[in-house]
């Protein structure tokens, strides 16, 4: 992958800005306390928040970029998948077999999505679809609930979530955060290769880059389709896992989408690495900002400093630090 | 047979530009006015006025406002809920620090202050498109009902940060707001309003600037080459389209619920009111009704059918059926018709007109 | 075939519609009771347990007692799924039903809470907040209609900081100290901080606010400048729902120590602390109930009601939560409630307006908490015209890994000083609303 100079530039500003703002804010205003080990701490924090939102947000790019669908369900098919997980789980499953299960089950979910929801929906525009995956978010709110209930279920995965010290105990990391980065990580790999490497691979870059052309080269598109759904279904899985594990699986899960939007526009609809680079960014920023220039005016920012921070980065780039170039003709 | 057009000749200008060319058209649209404000007021419960239709009514208001950035403008917009916050809170002010104001002055006012946020927020859509630009309005969303939240003088220092209308009267004893308006008042009030700026909407969107709209929607680069400048344009369709969200916010907080906590404006509204105009269908004032009813309507129908046909479910299962069968019916009717309601409802007219007769 | 089945569906509806019917005037001399509870969506494993704990102590009286002085209750639930619309709808659906409407509404929520305020008074129904919604509202001079027994956000600040007191061995101690407050990003979150201000300037501790946007799913920063940076000696906690549990996840993140971690009671349901695992051991949480499973009442319901099969909850290990007794006694004021008003007005279905006379008169004693089989659970509430509040006391809580263990007895707010806020805050509210406070003597 070529990556443009501009982006370049943008992600080198950042990264300046990133120190050098909340270094000069520590400086003029004494409300905001400024170290350097507190700084990384904050900054790591930040990071390994951001990978968990990337998690969330690859579901949406997986989609988006072989169907061309914002998927709106994808914080529901997270809530669902750990809902199945841990239901199952309970029922008396051994874990492993329980993981099993819930894969089938999204794949289930992905066929029943294609047959009767996209494919009498097909070529029909964008907000449409979308419009669509909202009514699957509402049926998939319900029938999960319907199926295990409401209450509040835990999903224990034996991780620490002790306070670590590094870097001669001057920095504290949080071990959980730590693993669910690294297995963020792993997945991410594992899809990147994926696409890269496999003849299904091929076919799903072929299907995003044009759908008239990977038809007419034989790439059958309904195929496809449920093979993304399914893969970003196994994505919710795992997000539902480590969100789940963390917060306890209940409904609150499904809001998770919404941490995930500022990180799909800075980093572009249609880009995996976008996805990465963009939890990355918005993860540190939103927690440097929350630490460093909140107090002054009266905290809880992280919300909208998210959201204001993607719109920065779109003021430079409209489609996205990694988004396919918007090409218009008359 | 009973709905056609032929021999029915126009001979003025005026004939032929009227919103309804139709006679039959004519009739009904009087017919329905005629029972939404004397009839529905006579027969309908305190239940179905102040419960039902008030909310429907105010929310087809933010609905028309959406519709006209998104339908017409092609402005894809997140930010409904915000808007209608600052619609709220500039009410709130005016009204509590000119106590004098007259409640329609006060409305319109806040839906002015409001069209001056949404000119603010709008600017960004120069440079962004599509869901890019959906959800970088989400920012000014999530700005504006934070705002709401911290500064005290919002809300004159009340300790939760919740504002509450002072009670107001349209003239005399007729009170709007407050605990001693009656249901039947603030329908009438609501309708009124409601008819009032569909009807000014519809005109608009007639008009040259409606025309710049829908240009730009369909193309914008095209639309600047024939000269119609980007600008200006878009951020009318934001001025107007927040004026009418605020003006809905304002009622929503003063006429409907009497207190709100700026959570009442949260990201949840913003998707509500989208949801509406996407199912009611985009670019039309019809649609903005239509998909109001569906989405205020239907949830409210689903959850008590199961008590009017006599089954007795306990609530929780009723709520997720509910979120079952509203999920199925989006996507329902999607399927039957992507172009919302009111295409539907074009549809049936299309047909009427060859009923019973086709060939 | 499809015009045969409309005629089945017709007929079959018609049948039940006549049953109704049938039923319906052999119960009219039932008193109707409404519930708005949230047995969905994302706040659903807290209200639960409160609509198991409401509906079973309404059944206890109809299976025990065939009701209240003969006159059976009635109780139709509305789910609100805490959501402000549908709280609403389901006021309004419920207000008018039965012979006499619904004789008080308890919504659970501070945005449905706030929605109702006006319609209330127009409707002449009391609300009745326990725990939550208007402060001010203890003023029943500007609130004839809104009750908080058994205490208010106001009073729990007051509560946390004379417990903080005692642990450093008095309010002198308390001076230099810092006291955190972390809060959800709302009306509710924000009730606490006028009160907390003005005891940071009475006492001289030093008060730093951390506003957490709701849903608070995320709060590592909040928790980096608390554990990291100024390491206070206390943190409050005024959240809901999931931010509770990440909360406590957080602060053992970053090892603040849990025994010095104090929350409102709605951060001290059961279903709050089950996510946070171990990281909530030491955890302690205000509560205006006391905790327990084995109280006279809980033995009751279980043997009147989960014995035969009857009991709300879906198994029996849930009576006993804090959030299910918080239900019962919701359930209990207002049946007390209830019986004052028939013992004024006669044994028949109470009007709103009755029962708001007689939550004006309400006086659950020691004496007859020991009857019901709470002695011990709930504090004894007394309210007046004026004060619709009470003594407003709570206890503080530690959990143990499984369950609340009491780990101090009954605290008294400083009433006369709330007493002077809720004053302040209802009058400009009333000149706001322009009421005229009525006359309470």
């Amino acid at each position: 992958m070529r990556i443009e100079r501009d982006v370049i530039y943008i992600i080198i500003v950042t990264l300046f800005l990133m120190v050098a703002i909340p270094w000069t804010m520590g400086q003029i205003s004494e409300d905001i306390f400024f170290e350097w080990p507190f700084f990384f701490e904050v900054a790591i924090g930040g990071l390994l928040a951001g990978v968990m939102y990337s998690l969330v947000a690859l579901g949406f790019v997986l989609i988006f970029k072989a169907s061309g669908v914002f998927n709106f369900a994808q914080g529901a098919m997270v809530l669902f998948s750990a809902l199945t997980l841990v239901g199952l789980n309970e029922l008396g499953m051994p874990i492993w077999l329980a993981i099993i299960a819930t894969l089938v089950v999204m794949l289930l979910l992905a066929v029943v999505i294609e047959r009767v929801v996209l494919r009498s929906l097909v070529n029909q525009e964008h907000i449409i679809l979308f419009m669509a995956t909202i009514g699957i978010t509402y049926f998939l709110d319900g029938f999960g609930q319907t199926l295990w209930g409401s209450e509040v279920k835990t999903l224990n995965l034996g991780i620490p979530s002790d306070p670590g010290f590094y870097f001669d105990g001057k920095i504290l990391i949080n071990d959980f955060d730590l693993v669910a980065a690294l297995l963020a990580g792993v997945l991410v790999i594992v899809l990147a290769l994926f696409f890269q490497y496999t003849r299904i691979g091929r076919a799903l870059r072929a299907v995003a880059d044009d759908h008239q052309a990977a038809l007419s080269v034989g790439i059958p598109l309904k195929h496809i389709w449920v093979i993304v759904w399914a893969v970003a279904g196994i994505v919710a899985l795992v997000a539902g896992i480590m969100w789940g594990s963390k917060l306890g699986v209940q409904f609150s899960l499904a809001l998770i989408a919404l941490k995930a939007l500022p990180v799909l526009i800075l980093g572009g609809f249609t880009s995996v690495p976008g996805a990465i680079v963009g939890g990355l960014i918005i993860g540190a920023g939103e927690k440097l900002a929350e630490v460093f220039i909140a107090p002054l005016i009266g905290g809880g920012i992280e919300d909208w400093f998210a959201y204001m921070l993607a719109l920065a980065f779109l003021v430079f780039r409209p489609q996205g630090l990694f988004g396919e170039k918007i090409i218009e003709r008359v | 047979m009973l709905y056609r057009e032929a021999g029915e000749f126009k001979s003025t200008y005026q004939a032929d530009q009227a919103i309804l060319t139709i006679r039959q058209d004519r009739w009904f649209m009087w017919a329905m006015l005629a029972f939404a404000f004397l009839v529905i007021p006579l027969i309908s419960s305190e239940y179905w006025l102040g419960t039902i239709l008030l909310p429907f009514l105010i929310l087809a208001l933010a609905a028309l406002g959406l519709n006209v950035l998104t339908g017409y403008a092609g402005q894809l917009s997140l930010g409904t809920g915000g808007f209608m916050a600052t619609g709220a809170f500039a009410a709130y002010k005016l009204a509590t620090a000119f106590p004098e104001l007259h409640i329609v002055v006060v409305i319109l006012l806040a839906g002015l202050l409001t069209a001056g946020v949404g000119i603010l927020f709008g600017i960004p859509s120069l440079r962004i498109k599509g869901f890019y630009l959906a959800v970088a309005t989400l920012a000014s969303q999530f700005f504006l009902i934070w705002m709401f939240n911290k500064f005290g003088w919002f809300t004159n220092y009340s300790a939760s940060g919740v504002i509450s209308a002072p009670p107001m009267s349209v003239f005399g004893d007729a009170f709007v707001t407050g605990p001693y308006a009656t249901a039947e008042a603030k329908y009438l009030f609501t309708l009124s309003l409601v008819v009032l700026f569909a009807l000014m909407t519809k005109n608009l969107v007639r008009s040259n600037i409606g025309r710049e709209w829908m240009a730009v929607r369909d193309m914008d680069i095209a639309a600047e080459i024939i000269g119609i400048k980007m600008l200006s344009t878009k951020l009318k369709a934001f001025a107007y389209s927040s004026f009418l969200c605020g003006i809905s916010g304002a009622l929503w907080a003063f006429v409907y619920t009497g207190s709100v906590e700026p959570l009442a404006f949260d990201v949840n509204r913003s998707f509500q009111i989208l949801f509406m105009i996407i199912i009611g269908g985009l670019g039309s004032i019809m649609g903005a009704f239509l998909g109001a009813a569906f989405i205020v309507l239907l949830p409210i129908f689903l959850s008590n059918a199961p008590h009017w046909i006599g089954l007795n479910i306990p609530v929780d299962l009723i709520s997720h059926i509910e979120f079952m069968v509203f999920g199925v019916l989006i996507i329902f009717f999607l399927i039957v018709e992507p172009h919302g309601l009111a295409r539907l409802w074009q549809l049936l007219k299309e047909k009427l007109r060859l009923w019973p007769f086709p060939y | 075939m499809t015009i045969k089945r409309l005629k089945t569906g017709i007929i079959a509806a018609a049948t039940i519609s006549a049953c109704l019917a049938g039923s319906a005037a052999m119960a009219m001399e039932s008193q109707f009771i409404g519930s708005l509870v949230y047995r969905t969506g994302p706040y659903a494993p807290g209200g639960i347990p409160w609509a198991d704990g409401f509906a079973d102590y309404i059944e206890l009286l109809n299976a025990r007692d065939g009701g209240i002085n003969g006159v059976k209750l009635e109780l139709e639930e509305c789910d609100t799924a805490y959501n402000t619309d549908k709280g609403v709808e389901c006021y309004e659906r419920l207000k008018n039903k039965g012979s006499t409407g619904m004789p008080a509404v308890m919504p659970l929520s501070t945005g449905i809470t706030y929605a109702l305020l006006d319609r209330v008074v127009a409707d002449k129904i009391p609300l009745i907040t326990s725990g939550y919604g208007r402060a001010d509202a203890a003023d029943g001079r500007v609130f004839p209609y809104v009750f908080v027994p058994p205490a208010t956000y106001w009073g729990g600040a007051d509560i946390a900081i004379n417990y903080i007191a005692s642990q450093e061995g008095g309010y002198g101690n308390l001076k230099g100290k810092k006291i955190a407050l972390v809060y959800h990003d709302s009306a509710y979150g924000k009730e606490p901080i006028n009160t907390l201000n003005t005891l940071a300037e009475q006492l001289g501790f030093k008060f730093f606010e951390f506003p957490v946007p709701h849903p608070g799913l995320e709060q590592k920063a909040t928790w980096l400048k608390i554990g990291r940076q100024i390491r206070p000696d206390y943190v409050l906690m005024w959240g809901w729902g999931v931010m509770n549990a990440t909360a406590i996840k957080e602060a053992a993140a970053v090892g603040f120590p849990r025994d010095k971690f104090i929350g409102v009671w709605w951060s001290g349901n059961d279903a709050d602390m089950v996510p946070a695992g171990d990281a909530a051991i030491g955890y302690k949480s205000l509560q205006f109930n006391s905790v327990g499973s084995d109280f006279g009442i809980h033995q009751q319901i279980r043997s009147e009601l989960y014995a035969k099969g009857k009991g709300a909850a879906s198994s029996v290990e849930g009576t006993g939560e804090v959030a299910y007794n918080r239900g019962i006694q919701s359930a209990l004021i207002l049946t007390e409630a209830l019986r004052t008003a028939m013992a004024e007005f006669g044994n028949r279905p109470m009007t709103g307006e009755q029962v708001a006379w007689a939550m004006d008169r309400l006086n659950i004693t020691q004496e007859r908490l020991k009857e019901v089989g709470a002695d011990g659970l709930f504090d004894p509430i007394q309210l007046s015209c004026a004060d619709h509040q009470g003594k407003g006391r709570a206890r503080v809580t530690q959990w143990d890994g499984k369950q609340w263990q009491a780990i101090s007895d009954w605290i008294e707010p400083n009433l006369n000083m709330l007493r002077a806020m809720y004053e302040k805050s209802a009058a400009a509210y009333a000149k706001e609303k322009g009421i005229t406070p009525r006359d309470c003597k």
